[in-house]
């Protein structure tokens, strides 16, 4: 059985999860060995050695500061990929019990929270982000928090869907007439037919936050100078552009690769638990 | 002693649509009631209101003397004891997710402090008794470790008539249990019912537009037609006395 799924999931169909793995498995590793392959500190500054290129000493090179970009790069993939992937756990942890206990419980309950959930849909993400990080001061906190309050009501709406029509099936029916709980029905039969959708929701997302935080960051409202976060960095580049163009490529090439690996990753989950699915029914 | 009393009960899914209309009959201890009717006629509609899933608008229903009130938690868990379904269609009965053993446990968890008269002895495991449910309904106990997927129609309606009757219920309500199933299948999941009813002292209240499954099993027969009870009749007297022309209807659709 094991290796039926692992073949699947190998099958040709499947590139799309096998190169985000890799991809994956390249990030993961740059970010954890890359430091001290390169002892350097994103922060020194060393204006004697300004916009070097690169060199046994700096790999790929030094910033307008002479701060060593690779040493920069690899603070920032933690910094970027932690707060995009704990910003979507949050979310999550907030959402999918919202939208479980909605789905399920329905009437009163459901109305009132479906209410909260359309009002602040109606407002575009990336404006009332905006807003929160100009209402509560632009720093990464403030941006987080901006995402999980913008993020937590997609899942919520997406898992209440879900339930609707997993509450339907005769087997939720003949939970409820052996007595079970309302929370042991979920757990045992919704919740698990509920978490691959998360799982493939969740992988696309945290590319969608990275590039979103990134975004922000460039405009001056995310993370702000000296740290080390890609769009930061990309914002900080922009001025030695015409100098060295290396000092916004580096930081974008980051980006792109790991949205890239998010989304790679989130594709590829969905046609894996789609063909495990369509086994499932036949 | 009647085990069941159904008092004009009506029931309205919407405004131009009454599913039910003042249906009033009762169950006696023991017996097997049959009720048919073309499809659409409200059948599962009372069947769902028996079980608890829906609600009603007007009418009673006294079980074993009181009366069942759907809001209140002990006695619906108590009524829910004693009053079990098997559903239509015997795959989507089962969570294909989940191993037979573990499915056919859940009722008798959650009554953790019932035990059945089918478990002799302490101390058994959970597949233990999950192999021993298995056994009532004849069916091999490696089964336990198997999926739904894993199991042909007659076997998976098979585990849900084990699982209902896990409980060991004093009323089993089967809505079309057979009509997922093939010929020779639905024989077999008949006979089995018969011979549950007969060890175990159940009573049923036994649901299908097949009159021919309905006269295998039950010896009193209720006709429903668009949510009214058109006629109602013992086994002996089908062919004795002369019948509603619905009725006739029916016995003739299945040239009986
Ligand atoms: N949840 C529901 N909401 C609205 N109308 C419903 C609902 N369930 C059933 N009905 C309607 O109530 C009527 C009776 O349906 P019911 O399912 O009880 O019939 P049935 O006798 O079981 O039919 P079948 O033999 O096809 O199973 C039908 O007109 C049906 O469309
Ligand atoms: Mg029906």
């Amino acid at each position: 059985m094991k290796t039926a799924v692992i073949r699947t999931s190998l099958s040709l169909g499947n590139v799309n999860l096998v190169l985000g793995l890799l991809l994956a498995v390249f990030i993961t590793s740059v970010t954890l060995i890359g430091g001290s392959l390169v002892p350097h500190d994103p922060f020194q500054v060393d204006m004697g050695n300004r916009l070097q290129n690169s060199s046994s000493i700096h790999w790929l090179g030094t910033d307008q500061l002479g701060r060593d970009i690779l040493a920069r790069l690899v603070y920032g993939a933690k910094l970027t990929i932690g707060l995009g992937t704990v910003a979507i756990v949050v979310a999550i942890l907030i959402g999918v019990p919202v939208g479980l206990i909605s789905g399920y419980i329905g009437g009163k309950v459901d109305a009132i929270l479906m209410r909260i959930v359309d009002g602040i849909l109606s407002f575009p993400d990336f404006i009332l982000a905006i807003a929160i990080a100009g209402i509560l001061g632009p720093n990464l906190t403030n941006l987080l928090i901006a995402i999980v309050l913008v993020r937590w009501i997609v899942y919520a709406r997406v898992v209440r869907g879900l339930v609707l029509t997993e509450k339907q099936k005769e087997y939720v029916l003949v939970s409820q007439t052996a007595n079970s709980s309302s929370l042991k029905t979920i757990r045992m039969h919704i919740l698990p037919q509920v978490i691959p959708d998360i799982i493939v929701m969740a992988a696309i997302d945290v590319g969608k936050v990275i590039l979103l935080v990134s975004s922000f960051s460039y405009i001056g409202l995310g993370a702000q100078p000296p740290i080390p976060e890609w769009g930061a960095m990309l914002n900080d580049g922009r001025s030695y552009f015409q100098v060295k163009p290396l000092l916004m490529v580096y930081p974008g090439i980051a980006i792109m690769l790991t949205v890239l690996c998010f989304n790679l990753l989130g594709d590829g989950l969905k046609s894996h638990y789609d063909i495990r699915r369509g086994r499932g029914r036949i | 002693m009647s085990i069941l009393v159904v008092d004009n009960l009506s029931k309205q899914y919407s405004k131009n649509l009454q599913a039910l209309k003042q249906l009033s009959f009762s169950l006696e201890q023991g017996e097997s009631l049959g009720v048919v009717g073309e499809s659409g006629s409200g059948k599962s509609t009372l069947a769902r209101i028996l079980i608890g899933l829906e609600s009603y608008q007007e009418g009673a229903i006294t079980f074993q003397e009181s009366p069942i009130a759907p809001k209140k938690r002990a006695p619906l868990r108590a009524y829910r004891k004693n009053v079990q379904m098997i559903f239509q269609d015997a795959a989507s009965a089962l969570n294909p997710k989940l191993p037979i053993w573990k499915s056919l446990l859940e009722p008798l968890k959650n009554y953790s402090e019932f035990t059945p008269s089918f478990i002799e002895v302490d101390g058994l495991s959970d597949k233990d008794i999950a192999e021993k449910l298995l056994g009532l309904v004849g069916l091999d106990s490696n089964l336990a470790d198997r999926y739904p997927g894993e199991l042909s129609g007659g076997q998976k309606q098979r585990v849900n008539i084990a699982r209902a009757i896990s409980l060991e219920p004093s009323l089993l309500i089967c809505d079309e249990p057979t009509a997922s199933l093939d010929v020779t299948v639905q024989v077999q999941i008949l006979t089995l019912l018969k011979e549950l009813q007969q060890q175990l002292n159940i009573t049923i209240l036994f649901i299908s537009h097949d009159i021919r499954a309905v006269t295998f099993l039950c010896e009193r027969i209720i006709v429903l037609k668009e949510g009214s009870m058109v006629d109602q009749f013992e086994l002996d007297d089908l062919y004795k006395s002369r019948r509603n022309s619905y009725t006739k209807a029916l016995l003739d659709a299945a040239s009986l």
